[in-house]
């Protein structure tokens, strides 16, 4: 668990970040969502100590981050940036063991660890772990970034725009893996990103900033359905609301029994993937994968925000420990 | 591939003339007048070469320790103060004339090697420590903010990141002071040093066109090689990090 406690950070008499406390569970997605300016990253590095706070302290399960070395603190903590910052004269494997080696772990278990990351992230040992950062795809080097942030086990994860380096196809595809690569570790994760779109998909929880304050805090739901200030809602952007509402949920949690003609929907698939299949084949109701039928009724009665189950999002975001 | 092809005749025509000058006396008999030697044998030109090449070496190193180890302190928070001193005492080195070095030096290390080898120290800071403080400093952020991010002290970073990435710009630096000091060991000949300059002296005292080529063509040679030497150590370096393509 992560305590954000009052912390300030001020730049010659100018407040960057005023004043923002925050809590982010043990195991949950926070993401950080403002735009260029607004002191997220300023907020994010405070974590690590990158930046020094003005006042206010961050307490890492309860323990004061002040009161640790800070180069100790942050082989503790995994800090993945946009443009991955991968060591150009180090191979993809010295790269990931960045940490480990810093913490003396034993050459075995570091190669070990290696090989299990690389495969973790779809790259294939024997033939990437020698390759140089260079030598790599957008998308790898991604890859590998976040791989070494993972390296030495932390259980916390820092990162600031990780994607933001990547095409929207390549992007949409990271941002799952690593929400279920996130479930299966049970990392807490901090994520800071100018885009509500990545915020709603990723996020436990939202917290929206400007100007260095914290407007807003809250799970996804919440922030779509009732955005606090008139900022907050048009970082949501309203032509986007109910389609973001949408795509917070599964079929599967909408599914009413009944049947229905044509293709079926996965179970698995956002409702937004539902109203688009609606619309597009022209049906009010489909069938999904392992019985029952989703309505166009349904979907428009959860796009307007109605009943939207607060806890669905919470208990889909317990994680797997 | 042409260039690869006369480098290595460089070489081999190098190696022979040094090991048996005697065999090129007739091509340099037309350069000289009333029968003069056409080689140089008042020493051989073997046991000067290498002892010009050792002197070389000595300052080069020497300058590389020490130009290095400055702008490694003047880039570290504590010795940022020390940079336009840095700046100020590498520029005089560069600026001040070796000649003047070795007259100034002579009164206090007598004749010899000494005083040659104070001037082409002096001479060789300024590229090296002027690259090296471009190594240090333009590199990418988000790489030396990785490093820190990592949990790097700052001894790790310097070692394990900062050095490496500068590199090849350092060894760009000291490449231009190895041709430059290569060129300027000969008037160390004036003061009693062992260089190819003894050659070059001999010829301009005796008037021997023959002297002077041979002993500025070894150098000419020497320079070349070692230029390019240092050129592929730098590209490899480079394109190993991507920095460059190839």
């Amino acid at each position: 668990m992560i305590e954000i406690q009052n912390l300030t950070k001020r730049y010659d008499g100018n407040t960057v970040v005023d004043d923002v406390s925050l809590t982010v569970e043990t195991g949950q997605i926070a993401a950080l969502v403002g735009t260029s300016g607004s002191g997220k990253t300023t907020l994010l590095r405070m974590i690590n100590r990158l930046v020094e706070p003005s006042a206010g302290r961050v307490l890492i399960d309860g323990q004061d981050t002040a009161a640790i070395a800070p180069y100790l603190l942050r082989r503790r903590i995994g800090y993945a940036i946009q443009g991955h910052g991968l060591f150009p004269h180090r191979t993809v494997a010295q790269n990931i063991a960045t940490v480990p080696r810093l913490l003396n772990w034993p050459e075995a278990e570091i190669r070990a660890r290696v090989d299990e990351l690389l495969a973790m992230f779809q790259l294939d040992p024997t033939q990437f772990r020698d390759r140089m950062p260079h030598e790599l795809s957008g998308g790898q080097q991604q890859r590998v970034g976040v791989a070494r942030a993972l390296a030495a086990r932390p259980e916390l994860l820092l990162m600031d725009e990780p994607f933001g380096a990547l095409d929207p196809v390549i992007r949409a595809k990271a941002q799952e893996d690593l929400r279920a690569l996130q479930r299966r570790l049970g990392t807490t994760l901090v994520i800071v990103t100018h885009d509500m779109e990545e915020a709603v998909a990723l996020g436990d929880r939202i917290a929206v900033m400007d100007k260095g304050r914290l407007l807003q805090y809250a799970p996804p739901a919440e922030i779509l359905t009732r955005p606090a200030t008139p900022f907050v809602q048009e970082l949501i952007g309203t032509g986007e609301r109910p389609f973001r509402l949408l795509s917070l949920s599964r079929v599967a949690d909408l599914v009413q029994p009944g049947e229905a003609p044509g293709a079926p929907i996965s179970a698995e698939a956002s409702l937004r993937d539902a109203l688009a299949d609606c619309l597009w084949t022209g049906r009010d109701r489909l069938p999904v994968d392992g019985g029952g039928v989703v309505t166009l009724a349904a979907l428009r009665e959860r796009a307007a925000g109605a009943d939207i189950g607060s806890a669905a999002r919470a208990s889909a975001g317990s994680p797997a420990r | 591939m042409i260039a690869r092809l006369l480098l290595g005749l460089a070489v081999l025509f190098l190696l022979a003339f040094l090991i048996s000058p005697d065999s090129f006396a007739g091509l340099f008999q037309p350069l000289t007048k009333n029968n003069a030697p056409a080689i140089y044998t008042q020493t051989s030109l073997l046991s000067l070469t290498l002892s010009h090449l050792g002197l070389v070496a000595l300052a080069v190193a020497a300058s590389t320790l020490v130009a290095v180890a400055l702008g490694v302190l003047v880039t570290r928070p504590a010795g940022r103060e020390f940079l336009p001193l840095a700046r100020t005492v590498t520029s005089v080195g560069q600026t001040f004339p070796p000649v003047a070095v070795l007259a100034l030096a002579v009164p206090m290390m007598g004749f010899g090697a000494g005083p040659t080898l104070v001037a082409l120290f002096l001479y060789g800071l300024l590229p090296i420590f002027e690259n090296t403080l471009t190594g240090l400093t333009n590199q990418r952020p988000e790489v030396t903010e990785a490093a820190r991010a990592m949990g790097m002290t700052p001894r790790q970073r310097l070692w394990q990141v900062e050095l490496p990435l500068a590199m090849p710009l350092i060894l760009a630096g000291v490449r231009l002071s190895a041709v430059i000091s290569l060129a300027t060991a000969t008037i160390g000949s004036t003061v009693a040093a062992k260089t190819l300059g003894e050659v070059i002296i001999a010829g301009l005292l005796s008037s021997n066109t023959a002297f002077v080529v041979q002993g500025g063509l070894v150098v000419g040679l020497l320079a070349i090689l070692i230029y390019e030497g240092f050129q592929a150590l730098e590209g490899r370096l480079s394109r190993r990090i991507g920095l460059a393509q190839g």
